[in-house]
């Protein structure tokens, strides 16, 4: 089921803000000037080729320490995004679902989501769950993104399937509640039935005062989680925005249309 | 001639003057074979870093600090005999020694079940002088051992264990190697021998332990027997004094179809190294060393393992770990031999090793000899830090990076915490290693 698109709330402050990004790693410059600004309740994509810098913009968001911010901004409900860890990013209610979910071998899923969850918790003051108040939690999320027991008790990622792994980044992300989630190609990788479980995940968790940033390389997401805009990301340029609509046409052109339309 | 060294000189002495008045000096076995292992050790003198066993463990500290043989102690003791190990209060049965020797009145044994027999080794002497005839002294060689040698010939007590026949022991048995404060520098050589008869079963703990901040030698051997079908689980955990060297051999002898394995947990000394030598005599044995060391500031933490396939299908499973931190020094060379007649061999042998520092160093070697073509042998041994993915992965969850290195820690030494059955144990072990972790009371009962 399609979501009722929510763009275009007026009067909102902005929730991110990213002015003139640029970004670099190596000494080789990935983000070349990003400017986005993302409001609660909206639903961004972004779009464009392998290597293009999406990633790279997830990452940084997350707080990546291995790049290197060389010029702009990124604010956050009115803070410095880039002076906070990656852990108190998180804690301000920022999630990264990884394109690649890193295996920890060793480390329960139960134990590090509980572990997760009561550090963000302690972060605000609020009371730590126990282990009964928690596994509650854990089960009603389970239910809605159709995951099974087994998962939790396993390392964390370890020995996952592709699918299982993606599914597992959006149960944490159900379970820890953000603000802004940024969602790295969580569709890619995944079969036509799961794809429809971690969209369901998704959209349940649409809300007038989350915002949720979806990166990926196809309209096929899109048709689940319906974005109210759409960004062609190039050479670490944003270089067209668009609504819904957008996504369709480079389904059907391809991007190097758009290249050629701009470099034109 | 005997050569004697300067270094060696005072333990030659020690023993001219003792040799007459040791425990078993009537029995003439072992009053030879005593004085052949001394007269060894006079010849072989202190390993140095020249021999090739002794590479990367410099143990002229060792050599170089006159060590006064222990006497035995008497009367009250501290309220905490078993320092820094609090598993006193288990309803398990056990031993203590205190400075080598064994204490009666420390000890618990008088809940032990029909079938295990737990004496002081100076008692065994006069009243199973038979049994140990066949079995003390037959299994760790010393021939090229310096510190076995010494041990042979100076052991003044330590622990004898008996599972008869047929016996399965369910409670374990604690065995606590305590070393207190003394005047000067004491070295103590305790004998462990442990003989379990076929299709018996126990479970044996050795700790070691001393005061705070005591300089002393620690030089243990254990010898385990194992006769057809017998099952033995024996953990070793090593707690000493921070200043402490302790320098011990564990031999294990396992006939057909019999079950061993060790958990070797290495926590304490200064420098301390372990010879840990299974030899598997009969077709059918499964025979596991695993281990786990901690190590910190400048210790020195050597394991050597070897692991002796002499008849065909046997099984040998080794997984040792190793977390390194500031200057600590690791070593840890793992020798497997498959005999020409030992034909479906399978070993299995792993080594990881985590520093956590920069200054922190490990030097690890397999050393595998393959005499038979039919076998299965696989090793692997890794150095590494924690994997940098990890970190971020669990700080973008919103864990500190203090904690996140925590849990990748204790999860890295997970494998060998899990297979610690006995429970008091088992939290032992895995309180002290969060102690040592920046944020490990958020990981401890993770598990
Ligand atoms: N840590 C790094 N060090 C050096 N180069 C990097 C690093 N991370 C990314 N890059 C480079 O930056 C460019 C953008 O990479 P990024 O992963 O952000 O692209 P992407 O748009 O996510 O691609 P894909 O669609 O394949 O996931 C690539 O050329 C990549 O090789
Ligand atoms: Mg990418």
């Amino acid at each position: 089921m399609a979501h009722r698109s929510t763009a275009f709330v007026k009067g909102k402050k902005v929730m991110l803000e990213i002015k003139n990004l640029h970004a670099s790693a190596d000494g080789s410059s990935i983000l070349n000037g990003i400017d986005l600004n993302v409001k609660p309740g909206e639903v961004h994509a972004i779009m464009g080729p392998n290597g293009s810098g999406k990633s790279t913009l997830a990452q940084v968001i997350a707080g990546r320490e291995d790049y290197e911010v060389t010029e702009g901004s990124v604010t956050y409900n009115g803070k410095d995004l880039l002076e906070l860890s990656p852990e108190e990013r998180a804690c301000e209610g920022v999630f990264l679902a990884f394109q690649y979910p890193v295996e920890i071998p060793g480390v329960g899923n139960t134990y590090f989501l509980k572990a997760a969850l009561n550090a963000g918790r302690k972060y605000r003051g609020e009371k730590e769950l126990d282990a009964m108040e928690f596994l509650a939690l854990v089960r009603e999320k389970m239910k809605v993104l159709q995951i099974d027991e087994g998962l939790l008790k396993r390392p964390v990622n370890e020995g996952f399937s592709g699918g299982e792994k993606k599914r597992n980044e959006i149960f944490q992300m159900a379970v820890l509640n953000p603000k802004l989630a940024v969602l790295d190609e969580t569709d890619s990788g995944l079969d036509i039935d799961a794809l429809k479980a971690v969209s369901e995940g998704v959209n349940a968790l649409r809300s007038q005062d989350r915002a949720i940033v979806l990166v990926t390389h196809y309209q096929r997401l899109l048709n689940y989680i319906v974005p109210d805009f759409v960004h062609v990301l190039s050479k670490g340029r944003i270089i067209r925005s668009g609504g819904k609509e957008l996504a369709l046409e480079l389904e059907e052109k391809g991007y190097s249309w758009i290249q050629e339309a701009v470099s034109s | 001639m005997i050569e004697v060294t300067e270094k060696t000189n005072p333990y030659v002495a020690c023993f001219e003057k003792s040799k007459d008045s040791l425990p078993g000096n009537e029995l003439p076995w072992l009053a030879s074979e005593r004085q052949k292992a001394m007269d060894r050790f006079a010849h072989l003198g202190f390993p140095t870093t020249k021999h090739e066993d002794w590479r990367f463990t410099n143990i002229k500290p060792v050599a170089s600090t006159s060590f006064t043989e222990s006497q035995p102690q008497e009367g009250a003791f501290a309220s905490d005999p078993t320092i820094g190990i609090p598993l006193i209060d288990t309803e398990h049965a056990r031993v203590v020694l205190v400075n080598g020797f064994f204490r009666a009145d420390l000890s618990k044994l008088e809940n032990l079940p029909d079938g295990i027999t737990v004496k002081s080794l100076k008692d065994a002497l006069k009243e199973d002088a038979n049994l140990l005839e066949a079995h003390l002294t037959k299994y760790a060689r010393y021939a090229d051992h310096a510190f076995v040698a010494l041990n042979t010939a100076l052991f003044q007590d330590g622990v004898f264990v008996h599972v008869k026949r047929g016996k399965v022991i369910e409670t374990p048995l604690l065995i606590f190697n305590v070393t207190t404060e003394s005047a000067g520098q004491i070295a103590c050589h305790p004998r462990c021998l442990i003989i379990a008869e076929e299709a018996s079963q126990a479970t044996v703990m050795e700790a070691y332990t001393g005061s705070e901040g005591s300089v002393y030698l620690n030089n243990p051997v254990t010898e385990i027997y194992l006769a057809q079908n017998a099952v033995v689980d024996h953990y070793k955990l090593q707690q000493e004094s921070e200043k402490a060297f302790h320098i011990a051999t564990l031999q294990v002898h396992q006939e057909r179809t019999s079950n061993f394995a060790n958990q070797n947990i290495v926590y304490g000394g200064a420098i301390a190294r372990n010879d840990i030598s299974a030899t598997l005599a009969g077709e059918g044995i499964v025979s596991t060393v695993n281990g786990l060391t901690v190590g910190g500031g400048t210790q020195i933490l050597d394991n050597h393992t070897f692991i002796d396939h002499a008849m065909p299908h046997c099984n040998s499973y080794e997984v040792y770990k190793t977390v390194l931190d500031e200057k600590a020094k690791g070593v840890f060379n793992g020798r497997i031999m498959v005999a020409q007649d030992a034909q479906k061999t399978d070993a299995k042998q792993t080594n990881q090793n985590l520093l956590l520092s920069g200054e922190a160093t490990i030097n690890t070697k397999p050393q595998l000899e393959i005499f038979a073509d039919d076998v299965r042998c696989t090793h692997g041994a890794t150095i590494g830090q924690l994997d940098s993915e990890a970190i971020f992965y669990l700080r973008t969850r919103g864990i500190n990076e203090d904690a996140a290195k925590s849990i990748l820690t204790y999860a890295f030494a997970g494998y060998v915490l899990e297979r610690i059955k006995i429970e008091t144990l088992r939290e032992h072990v895995e309180s002290v290693l969060c102690d040592r972790l920046p944020m490990g009371d958020l990981v401890r009962g993770a598990l």
